[in-house]
């Protein structure tokens, strides 16, 4: 049983584990916000569980992104912020993938709002998700070479 | 390019390409539209014009710095922006800001929402073809730009509200500037109302268009006005109150038609709640009082303490070569920016600058909609629901 300060989260961190023991890896949390930490390869079936659960709801997607913790392995961290419209309640979802293989699952088939925030992370920090259906560049020009948000490319850009 | 049946045969589709320079992209949108005729088969947005890496730019300076970098996003809501990124820095570093410094960052905000929304009306108005609305409402917004000269020293990108408060104090005459613009914008608006709510050319124009039910606009991660238009009475003002605004008193306007004329609707209604919320946040505000925090190191000092204490002056040097450092660990925040949920998202590393920032940009995620809005409907009411979305794309490129 953990124990959370925020009530509404620990009761979603119940239910998770609940649906699926290895769901949750570890619960941050942090000035008042609950992040849940998923393992890689359970992320899309608990997206998938946030949102179905008829007691989390979780319907919006409200924003995906990444940091990126070089030179720390796995240093791609992937940060999502879900919303539940019905019950008026935020929580984070987290999971990490390795610089040498950057996949992860996609999570346009549990939210299609993950389209461009999706296909701005790959061309931003290079991560490929799985079953996404057009995952191109969004903000930089086809042809550019490399991903600008990686802690070890340049500020100025490559010259 | 494919085929389409039509009444008298098979026909191929036309690919037009509209924009990135075309006023009625409001900036410099690309959307490659293929046609069947008049009708849009598929609309694709082609996005990253304006793309100066400004996520990138934070990495690279102190928490202090990189608020000048916030108001060049959405350049119609500069005080938002600053609010949202303030907000979360001000959370890592679990920092508590003066109620006085709280009502007057809701009253500029509330101020620039209406200014927004005057800018989303006039430029609306003038892609649907009521070329006057414009001039009316730029009449008005001006009125709001010399608050915020008089306020900030700068009309739009005025970087006025800082971490842990704001710039500078209240100006003198403030009150009664404000209660100028106060007195007259009602009247103002209905005189807006009166040249379109009941516009037959305006309701042809909008009624039924760019319909989209409220369950596609949550998958797709819609928020604001497009939302509340479709029944949804999501405000982060309300839901998630920050700012103080749980002490206000104001109602979140919805419709149920989620068409364009609706979202137009929706969008005027804001315009008086927020009058409501500037008028509250005035009585609200003190004469005089702080507007920044007692944390010394973080806030820079007054000028007058510089003069005459020593720490003072330590503090301002060491905020202005090194900044300071918050401890590590992540915070997402969002606050309800005239377009939908802003969020900010910032990771520390214990460091004086910032390990990632992310700006969650309501205009990037609601502009996904847009190819399902206009799907089977003619080139004209793509023009009219590019408007309603109400982008700014220097947040849409970041």
């Amino acid at each position: 049983m953990t124990q959370l300060a925020n009530a509404n989260a620990s009761v979603v961190v119940e239910r998770l584990r609940a649906w699926n023991a290895q769901a949750v890896a570890r619960v941050i949390e942090y000035r008042g916000e609950t992040t849940i930490v998923v393992p890689r390869e359970l992320l899309r079936a608990t997206a998938q569980q946030c949102k179905e659960n008829p007691a989390l709801n979780f319907n919006l997607l409200s924003d995906a992104t990444c940091v990126d913790r070089f030179p720390v392995e796995p240093r791609l961290e992937l940060n999502y912020q879900l919303i539940s419209l019905p019950r008026r309640e935020r929580i984070g979802l987290r999971t990490s993938v390795s610089s040498q293989q950057p996949i992860i699952d996609s999570l346009v088939p549990v939210w299609p709002g993950a389209n461009w925030l999706e296909r701005e992370i790959f061309d931003l920090y290079g991560i490929r998700f799985e079953g996404h259906p057009d995952l191109r560049r969004i903000l930089l020009p086809d042809e550019f070479e490399g991903f600008p948000l990686r802690r070890d490319f340049p500020t100025e850009g490559k010259r | 390019m494919s085929t389409v049946e039509t009444a008298i045969g098979t026909a191929k589709t036309m690919v037009l390409n509209m924009g990135p320079q075309h006023p009625s992209t409001h900036g410099v949108l690309r959307v490659l539209l293929e046609l069947d005729g008049e009708n849009v088969v598929t609309a694709v947005p082609d996005i990253g014009y304006l793309h100066t890496g400004i996520e990138k730019s934070c990495e690279d300076k102190t928490y202090s710095q990189a608020i000048t970098l916030t108001d060049r996003m959405d350049y119609l809501n500069p005080l938002g922006n600053n609010l949202v990124y303030c907000l979360a820095v001000e959370k890592l570093l679990s920092l508590e800001v003066p109620k006085r410094a709280q009502y007057i960052r809701v009253m500029m905000v509330e101020l620039q929402r209406i200014s927004s929304h005057l800018v989303w009306l006039g430029t609306h108005a003038l892609d649907i073809g009521a070329m006057s609305v414009m001039l009316y409402c730029f009449r008005e917004r001006e009125e709001i730009l010399k608050i915020f000269e008089r306020f900030a020293g700068q009309r739009m990108m005025t970087s006025y509200i800082r971490i842990g408060g704001l710039a500078l104090q209240t100006p003198a005459g403030w009150r009664q500037q404000v209660k100028r613009f106060l007195d007259m914008m009602p009247a103002r608006i209905d005189e807006y109302e009166s040249l379109l709510t009941e516009n037959r050319i305006w309701q042809g124009r909008l009624k039924g268009v760019g319909y989209l039910p409220p369950e596609t606009l949550i998958a797709l991660s819609t928020t604001g006005p497009g939302l509340r238009a479709a029944g949804v009475a999501f405000d982060n003002r309300k839901d998630f109150p920050y700012s103080s605004y749980e002490e206000f008193d104001f109602a979140v306007p919805t419709r149920t038609e989620s068409d364009c004329y609706a979202r137009y609707l929706v969008r005027v209604a804001e315009m008086r709640e927020s009058l409501k919320l500037v008028r509250q946040a005035m009585d609200k505000i003190s004469d005089d009082g702080p507007i920044k925090a007692d944390a010394p190191g973080i806030v820079p000092p007054e000028r007058e303490k510089m003069k005459t204490e020593m720490e003072a002056l330590i503090y301002h040097f060491k905020i202005f070569t090194e900044g300071f450092s918050p401890p590590p660990g992540e915070v997402y925040v969002a606050v309800e920016s005239p377009r939908g949920e802003l969020g900010c998202f910032i990771a520390s590393d214990g460091s004086p600058k910032p390990l990632r920032v992310h700006f969650r940009g309501p205009s990037f995620i609601n502009l996904q909609a847009l190819p399902y809005m206009v799907k089977g409907q003619l080139i004209a009411d793509t023009v009219a629901s590019i408007g309603t979305i109400d982008i700014v794309l220097g947040e849409v490129d970041r």
